[in-house]
């Protein structure tokens, strides 16, 4: 039996609404988390890269690269960055609450938990990552690793 | 196997607009949650990237209309390498059923997410009636 998803976990009147198991959701969710280990690097510690949430946009800028992350909600307390040389882990929570004896009238906002790794095709420095997080948004400064950056060669 | 369902992305739905637009720029609805308390209605908007001094809330013929402007110039000189998500101004609006006090909406906005409390008009408010 597949627990309800966290984002059915909220108090009052939507667990009335939302409380119930759903076959097809438990068959989906089998379906996705098999997807997602075929995009993942299989059989590396690493969780799902692409598709989940929270939607990435990578730029380039200059020899760096500059990841921007959106996390409408998520405090900055509830955020973790891991990095390595060439992946980067964001993990975190993300928490919608309501007051007791609300009566709900729309509900588009999910919550729950996230994981997921962007695996880079450039080496980056990890100790030169600077992570900024405001107004829900995460910009990631990836600097490219000095050793990884082509090397102009001298004809002699 | 994962045992909890993987949070997933809620594509961006544009605006539709009768009018056209003079702005170079898209328009996004904001994910919205509404819910009613015994003080007044409660409206949150998930608006990443817009900071409180490019938000416009206001309240027209019973029409809450919420604004919120991106600022494009931090993506200026970047080469995009890979995307998932659009980036564009917000804007969404409502037709309040009840009356609402305007003197005293609130509007609270964090980590991207702004917070509306909307409280009733003091006519509006249920009154408990006394039967004799």
């Amino acid at each position: 039996m597949i627990p309800s998803s966290p984002r059915q976990q909220v108090h009052g009147v939507a667990n009335m609404i939302m409380g119930f198991a759903d076959p097809f959701d438990a068959l989906l969710d089998l379906q996705r988390s098999l997807e997602a280990n075929l995009s993942s690097d299989w059989l590396q510690d690493l969780t799902t890269s692409r598709g989940p949430f929270p939607p990435i946009n990578v730029f380039q800028q200059g020899d760096d690269i500059l990841a921007i992350i959106e996390l409408p909600g998520v405090s900055r307390s509830d955020l973790q960055i891991e990095a390595k040389e060439n992946a980067i882990r964001i993990f975190g929570k993300k928490a919608v609450d309501y007051p007791e004896e609300a009566s709900l009238h729309r509900r588009e906002r999910v919550s729950g938990e996230f994981d997921r790794t962007l695996s880079l095709p450039v080496q980056i420095e990890p100790d030169g990552i600077k992570a900024e997080y405001r107004d829900g948004i995460l910009a990631l400064f990836l600097p490219r690793a000095e050793r990884d950056k082509p090397r102009s060669i001298k004809i002699t | 196997m994962a045992s909890k369902k993987e949070l997933q992305v809620a594509q961006k739905r544009e605006l539709e607009k009768r009018e056209e637009t003079t702005l170079p720029a898209r328009i996004f609805v904001p994910n919205a949650d509404i819910y009613e308390t015994k003080d007044g209605l409660n409206v949150v908007l998930e608006m990443p990237g817009v900071d409180k001094n490019s938000v416009d809330v206001r309240v027209e013929d019973d029409v809450l209309k919420v604004d919120g402007k991106l600022d494009f110039s931090k993506y200026q000189g970047l080469q995009p390498l890979y995307t998932e998500y659009n980036v564009g101004h917000f804007s969404r609006s409502f037709r309040l059923s009840g009356k609402i006090d305007q003197s005293k909406i609130a509007a609270e906005l964090k980590d991207g997410v702004l917070s509306l409390r909307l409280p009733l008009a003091e006519q509006a408010k249920p009154r408990a009636i006394q039967v004799n």
